[in-house]
């Protein structure tokens, strides 16, 4: 079954040609046709994508089939972000980093459901019905990239793109088991993707393995002048940190006594000593409470949302306002709220400040550690239906990934332990200071194939 | 000071004005499209994500833009903020594709500047740069009335100068206004088309008691005037308007009022009651602006002499007054031009202010293709004579007096005043420049024999 090789994997057999693209193809569709009715994972399928890749063959990524989040613009592909207000919104553009992926002989396979203009940890929020989680469909896949990492973990792809704000590609890819790397804010441009809280957005990959995040991470990441964010810095070869291992790096391991944890802190504890075993030093350290981040971000994701949103007035695409969906009318309501006359000083200003706060204290913290480690979200997959009621369930969800998330910092999050009984998987949540994205490769990688959590290497 | 007398009261006016000026870069403010509204053949051809506000779509600062802002700023005398940045005003209207303008909120480009006018310093508040709306047509197509958009005009650089209350009458806002446009063509920043709404004009007006020792507690805003004649006649009209209202112990409504240029007087547009929640905050796309001393230094040294102090100037070394060179100085090849024209009037019996008088009167060409020696012959031959011989004079003037007996005769019953109907006959029969006088004598001469 084809559709089960990893990104490296699936390369090396085109390249001996062991593999053809044909083959290939065959079973990733077939793999789609047999799930996607009950997953709900791809909204729109790329028709061209076979013919598209036979033409890509002799460019580094050779065709493989990718699934992107359907908040990027694609020329001539449908694009939604999972709102009906998007309903039949064909761009006539393409976004830099779908652009960067098909330069390099990526192919857009579809495009994955995802909570509506990514508000959300759940895919439940999504217009068009909810993604279930492929390791146990009673339960969800988390999101807002939740159609990407389901897709993923449903080998009904080889990888896939999702985007971040806070959480919103690590944490589906902690609750679907797979690997998801958000890269430093600035690294990927924005440009051609649907804003959501303009000042966190980061495009990234969503992978079997590791080593698939940083081969696919060379070839998205890049300068780019329609993004005056997005950073003036060389890209390194982010595959050239794998196997180095971890001995003698210094990790802390964050949030380790945060309340609300105490049903995973045994079992991610546990883990955490794979690293002294690889001789690492692990110190838990105190940073700033977490629960801070999540006021804050809510009120700066809010205040952007309520801004970003404006454009959907009904004059140019064809549906109304009354299309938002309920989490978009509440989220456009607070943010309208804090950036009010009057109340901007205390809501948005005051978040700002308590983020630069934030920023202080990571930077702190790395004076001391190469990279700081905590579980991704508080748990496993929470079941279907659970956000009901919940307004503020993406951002509790989140909790653990906000304060970072704000900061600008990269991270990954990888399967780092799995329960029996439900199938279902941990994530671990490994960040590294601005633009070392490497050290976050080299401390996941050295995890993984230490451990017999990833599905797809072993 | 202009005031008012009322049968109760005497006002004085209180007034502020805005201005906004498209910036004339190559490319729009947020975006690589041309920037060129007025020249474009169609509707949204000068478009793309980006001023189209498609999803996904991100702005990057024009560099230009921000540089001519600046420079705009050290020619009104204005501060620069070294650290800036734009924000979003989110506000829905149809040609704001975005639901936010780009613009600046508290920390401008430039601030705390000022202008000289002839009826005293008006103080600059502050300038900052935005980008333009869309353009909104409202057209009867089939049958149906519709609202078409054009973006050709969204994202176009604009820049918005703002003073403080301190206009104290409708003509110094005329002169104001007029100057402002002047210092802008001659920096080459902007065209300043007011018909086409390349410049824009919006007047704050109040009235406050001549004893009166702080501002009024009201302001009437005064839109869409385009040009600085309306200005002058709006503020006029407001201060008619409003010393009515106070009179009877009542306060001018709050509110944006137009001005109609065919009935002469302002109307009521929207109420101004609570001030406008536009939601200002920092623009997540655009990182904050900063400059170093040397940026600004270097802008600063840049800047031409500017119109003010060449009008002083000129009046000192040439003796040009000041009416003639407020419509010379347009541009700095034309003023180059000219000036170097009045150094060729050294030790001329014709003086560099009759030059000047005859540019603005005689219309002679001061386009860059010209030259000053060229502008010169043209100008000293409007005071020179044609080489005509006396014979050939007699022999026009004895045919035009042969073809008007009647005249003749009324001359000689003492009619003079016919004598310049002879000359004027006369001049047009010679068709070259000769001397009035000479011709005056000879007519009279060849009359009276």
């Amino acid at each position: 079954m084809n559709n089960k090789l990893t990104l490296k994997k699936a390369l090396d057999k085109l390249n001996d040609k062991s593999l053809t693209l044909e083959e290939l193809y065959n079973d990733i569709n077939s793999s789609i046709e047999s799930q996607n009715k009950k997953l709900n994972v791809y909204l729109t399928l790329n028709r061209d994508a076979f013919e598209t890749a036979n033409t890509n063959l002799n460019k580094p990524l050779k065709g493989i089939p990718i699934a992107l989040k359907d908040n990027y613009c694609t020329k001539d592909l449908r694009t939604t972000a999972s709102s009906i207000i998007l309903d039949n919104f064909i761009p006539t553009f393409e976004s830099t980093v779908s652009k960067n992926l098909k330069n390099s002989g990526g192919v857009i396979l579809g495009k994955t459901n995802m909570d509506a203009w990514a508000h959300g940890s759940s895919t439940e929020t999504s217009q068009y019905g909810r993604t279930l989680n492929p390791l146990n469909t009673e339960y969800l896949p988390g999101g807002s990239s939740g159609g990407s990492a389901a897709a993923v973990a449903a080998d009904m792809c080889i990888a896939s793109l999702g985007t971040e704000t806070a959480g919103s590609i690590r944490q589906p890819a902690a609750w679907c088991g797979v690997v998801g790397l958000k890269p430093t804010y600035g690294r990927c441009s924005r440009y051609g993707i649907i804003a959501m809280a303009s000042s966190t957005d980061s495009p990234g990959p969503i992978t079997k393995t590791v080593e698939d995040s940083a081969i696919l991470l060379n070839y998205l990441a890049g300068h780019d002048p329609l993004d005056s964010t997005s950073a003036q810095i060389s890209i390194p070869d982010f595959t050239k940190t794998l196997n180095l291992g971890v001995k003698n790096l210094k990790i802390g391991y964050l949030y380790k006594d945060l309340k609300g944890l105490d049903e995973i802190t045994k079992i991610f504890s546990e883990q955490m000593q794979v690293f002294e075993t690889l001789g690492a030093t692990v110190d838990v350290v105190n940073a700033i409470n977490p629960k801070h981040g999540v006021s804050v971000y809510t009120i700066v994701q809010r205040g952007e949302v309520s801004s970003n949103l404006g454009r959907y007035d009904g004059i140019r695409f064809g549906k109304n306002r009354s299309n938002f969906g309920d989490e978009a009318k509440r989220r456009i309501m607070i943010g309208t709220y804090t950036l009010s006359k009057g109340y901007a000083d205390q809501y948005y200003n005051t978040a700002q400040k308590v983020r630069t706060l934030y920023i202080q204290d990571f930077k702190k913290l790395f004076k001391t550690y190469d990279v700081l480690i905590s579980p991704t979200s508080p748990g496993y997959a929470k079941k279907i239906g659970a956000t009901q009621g919940q307004a503020m369930f993406g951002e509790l969800e989140d909790l653990l990934l906000e304060a970072s998330s704000l900061s600008g910092l990269p991270g990954i999050s990888i399967p780092c332990y799995k329960d029996d009984k439900t199938n279902l998987y941990l994530g671990m949540n490994i960040v590294a200071p601005m633009y070392r994205e490497d050290l976050v490769i080299q401390v996941a990688d050295a995890f993984e194939k230490a451990t017999k959590w990833n599905r797809w290497r072993n | 000071m202009k005031t008012i007398k009322t049968n109760k009261n005497e006002y004085q006016l209180i007034c502020g004005i805005e201005i906004h000026a498209e910036l004339k870069t190559d490319s729009k403010m947020f975006c690589g499209c041309k920037n060129d509204p007025f020249g474009a053949k169609e509707p949204n051809i000068y478009t793309c994500p980006v001023c189209l506000g498609m999803p996904g779509g991100l702005p990057t600062a024009n560099k230009k833009a921000i540089e001519w802002t600046i420079k705009v700023g050290l020619a009104l005398k204005c501060k620069i903020n070294l650290f800036s940045k734009f924000d979003r005003k989110n506000y829905f209207y149809p040609d704001l594709p975005k639901a936010y303008q780009i613009s600046q909120y508290d920390i401008p480009f430039c601030f705390d500047g000022v202008l000289e006018t002839s009826y005293g310093p008006v103080k600059i508040t502050r300038i900052h740069l935005e980008e333009d709306t869309g353009k909104l047509l409202h057209k009867v197509i089939n049958g149906k009335k519709v609202s078409l958009i054009d973006f050709n005009r969204s994202g176009v650089p604009l820049i918005e100068i703002v003073t403080e209350p301190e206009i104290y009458s409708p003509e110094q806002a005329k002169e104001y206004g007029k100057k402002i446009r002047q210092i802008l063509r001659y920096l080459e920043v902007a065209d300043c088309d007011m018909d086409q709404g390349g410049m824009r004009l919006e007047a704050n007006i109040s009235l406050a008691k001549i004893d009166q020792e702080n501002l009024p507690n009201y302001k009437v805003e005064v839109k869409n005037i385009n040009s600085f004649k309306f200005a002058e006649q709006a503020i006029s009209f407001e201060m008619i308007r409003q010393a009515k209202i106070l009179d009877n112990d009542e306060i001018p409504v709050q509110e944006t009022r137009g001005w109609d240029s065919n009935k002469s007087m302002t109307f009521s547009q929207r109420s101004k009651e609570d001030a406008e929640d536009y939601r200002y905050f920092p623009d997540p796309d655009l990182p904050p602006i900063r400059f170093s001393r040397e940026n600004v230094d270097f802008i600063e040294q840049s800047l031409p002499e500017l119109p003010a102090n060449i009008a002083s100037r000129w009046f000192e070394e040439y003796k040009v007054e000041e009416r003639y060179s407020a419509q010379l100085i347009t541009d700095i090849q034309s003023a180059n031009l000219i000036e170097e024209s009045f150094n060729l009037l050294i030790n001329d019996s014709l003086t560099p202010n009759q030059l000047a008088s005859a540019i603005v009167n005689k219309k002679i060409d001061i386009s860059r293709e010209n030259k000053a020696s060229n502008i010169i012959t043209t100008f000293k031959s409007l005071f020179q004579l044609d080489d005509v011989s006396q014979d050939e004079i007699l022999k026009k003037i004895n045919i035009v007096l042969s073809q008007n007996s009647d005249a003749v005769k009324k001359f000689q019953t003492g009619e003079t005043k016919v004598l310049g109907f002879f000359i004027g006959q006369t001049a047009r029969l010679i068709g070259k420049k000769v001397d009035a006088n000479l011709l005056s004598t000879l007519i009279i001469q060849e009359l009276n024999k």
